[in-house]
């Protein structure tokens, strides 16, 4: 308690010049009880739908429930999502999605920012642009990609475009190969927009007598963007590049909608869907909770090295 | 303004001038192309008949267009249903984070009570777990809910509460209360003034922009979220916009459904187009400075 009253802050004892001993105890009680009332309804709602569902997930990958009947079955359920022939295939899938989403999805804002940055005209018209995707139910955007753009035949927005440049055309959705890359183009399309504006913000923070005396050093456009655009933005940059791995690992309503989930020859099951799958439609809620515990620590140990080597630079 | 990559001087002069003006010419109808087109080509598609549709090249504008497919999609999917509770569920979760989060996240700024920080780092550590990993015990947890073994489904609590914990926002919110001087504060106790007070006469007006970021965070996360709703809300008559267009689909005509599309994107876009600048300036400075 002694700790307690030592730490008390400034305007706890402001109020009113308490004598020592048991008012101000009693005091520093009230105050308490009143902070935590402020705090409770959501302390309530992250114990409901975020504290307890996390020791929930782990103690459910260890049981099994059969006809009501819950028991400990140790390892069963992660052996059994292990040995499932989609589980390979669906983080090969998560994976190259992830990093061809990186190639296209991070570097493109970063570039478009720069370049909107640059530009004294017609700004506002190129951001609403570029955010306005972002706007759409997502549902909505998939559904005009899936029917219009990614449409197999000639009729196909995409496809007409090509057929218009003389270059061969392309299934889309119906080829394995393609299925991938059209899913991230759409995805692409969608998200951009907010990357862009959180890089535009932090493009202008960029003191600019810093391009200033790299042009008086001599160094070119490119150099100006190696040596102080993205120096002066890493930071940005690397919570980014972070923030995005974990929302692509975690593809689900792409292809749900565009590839009807698993896709031509499972091209498109994603870890996502199979949780999904597992959980929803094949009854198996503790397989389900497996491989979402294998996916959280896939995650983890994913940022952990990630963190390490984005310091280790310092 | 400040000066950016390159200098003001050398895009007024000469070669850098044509430069620019080409340069920007370019990217305005390369970014109209890209962003509008796709949006153009919905609309004007629903419009056309399945045999145009399926013309080869694909033809620039309808000629002929007919409405039935915007009709039937109107009607069969009951998008004022759909959108009414959309809006519904954005509304209410914008009004808990507000009342919820900001008391929180008060209480962890200026309150501090004992294990404040306790709290604060569980709740941070919640930002590190993807939502896809707690989404089969979470949907236990809205079946039955603990102790009191109510279900939540059809509810639109199932949305709302699951909304609050909402690590992001605390932190936001604490971080800008943070950054009101203490002397403020200890002001107003002075004068007597009990906590409750102290934050809606004092604390709250000067936050106005943060809890404006915040509602709109709260209402494109509702907006855009999709496998939450299609698991909570499993009858026809409390889904949200984008799962009932999903649930819709399968057994539709293509045309009727891109139609859907088109109507179901229309109030946000307008509400988009009115209010961008607040929204675009709230996104950055909030998600940057707090």
């Amino acid at each position: 308690m002694s700790i307690a009253t030592a730490t008390v802050p400034a305007q706890a004892g402001a109020v009113a010049p308490a004598p020592p001993g048991i008012t101000k105890r009693r005091r520093r009680f009230q105050d308490n009880l009143t902070g935590h009332a402020f705090l409770i309804g959501a302390v309530l709602c992250f114990g409901l739908f975020m504290w307890f569902p996390m020791i929930r997930g782990i103690v459910m990958s260890f049981q099994r429930t059969r006809r009501g009947v819950t028991t400990w079955v140790g390892w069963d359920n992660y052996v059994r999502i292990i040995e499932d022939p989609s589980f390979w295939v669906a983080w090969k899938n998560t994976f190259y999605f992830t990093g061809l989403a990186l190639v296209l999805g991070f570097v493109a804002p970063f570039f478009v920012a720069i370049l909107l940055n640059e530009f004294r005209h017609a700004k506002g018209y190129l951001r609403i642009l570029v955010y306005l995707p972002v706007m759409l139910p997502p549902a909505s955007a998939l559904y005009l990609f899936k029917y219009y753009a990614y449409d197999p035949g000639e009729a196909g927005l995409f496809n007409a475009i090509l057929t218009f440049l003389h270059l061969p055309t392309s299934e889309w959705m119906q080829s394995p190969t393609m299925t991938m890359p059209a899913m991230v183009i759409a995805s692409t399309w969608m998200n951009m927009g907010g990357a862009v504006l959180i890089y535009l913000a932090a493009l202008q923070n960029i003191p600019g007598d810093l391009y200033e005396a790299a042009e008086l050093d001599g160094a070119g456009l490119w150099k100006r963007i190696w040596h102080v655009t993205i120096p002066q933005t890493r930071l940005i940059l690397a919570l980014l590049a972070m923030m995005q791995i974990v929302a692509t690992m975690q593809l689900f309503i792409e292809p749900l909608i565009l590839a009807n989930g698993a896709g031509t020859q499972d091209s498109a099951t994603s870890v996502a869907y199979l949780i999904y799958q597992h959980g929803f439609f094949q009854n198996d809620l503790n397989g389900a909770a497996a491989l979402g515990v294998i996916m959280l620590l896939v995650l983890a140990a994913f940022s952990a090295v990630y963190l390490r080597l984005s310091t280790k630079q310092d | 303004m400040s000066r950016t990559l390159i200098s003001h001087a050398q895009l007024r002069r000469g070669r850098g001038r044509f430069l620019y003006w080409a340069l920007l010419g370019i990217i305005v109808t390369a970014f109209t192309l890209i962003f509008i087109g796709p949006l153009y080509w919905m609309v004007t598609g629903a419009l056309k008949s399945g045999q145009e549709l399926a013309q080869t090249p694909p033809t620039l504008f309808p000629h002929d267009p007919e409405f039935t497919n915007y009709i039937d999609a109107w009607t069969n999917l009951n998008l004022p249903k759909l959108l009414f509770n959309t809006i519904y569920y954005a509304a209410g979760a914008v009004v808990f984070q507000l009342i919820l989060d900001t008391a929180a996240a008060y209480a962890l700024s200026k309150l501090r009570p004992v294990f404040g920080n306790v709290i604060l780092g569980a709740m941070l550590a919640t930002l590190m777990i993807p939502a896809m990993v707690l989404i089969v015990p979470q949907y236990q947890t809205v079946i039955s809910l603990p102790v009191l073994d109510i279900s939540l489904l059809d509810s639109p609590f199932a949305i709302w509460l699951p909304m609050v914990a909402n690590a992001f926002n605390i932190f936001l919110l604490k971080r800008f209360f943070d950054s009101i001087p203490e002397e403020i504060m200890s002001a107003a106790f002075m004068d007597g003034a009990s906590p409750l007070r102290t934050l809606w006469s004092i604390l709250l007006p000067m936050s106005r922009p943060i809890l404006g970021v915040v509602s709109i965070f709260a209402v494109t996360a509702v907006w855009k979220d999709f496998l939450w709703p299609l698991l909570v809300m499993p009858s026809q008559e409390t889904r949200t916009v984008s799962v009932g267009i999903y649930a819709f689909a399968a057994g539709t005509p293509q045309n009727v459904v891109v139609a859907a599309s088109v109507i179901a994107a229309v109030p946000t876009v307008i509400i988009f187009l009115i209010f961008q600048r607040n929204i675009m300036s709230g996104l950055t400075t909030g998600s940057l400075k707090g």
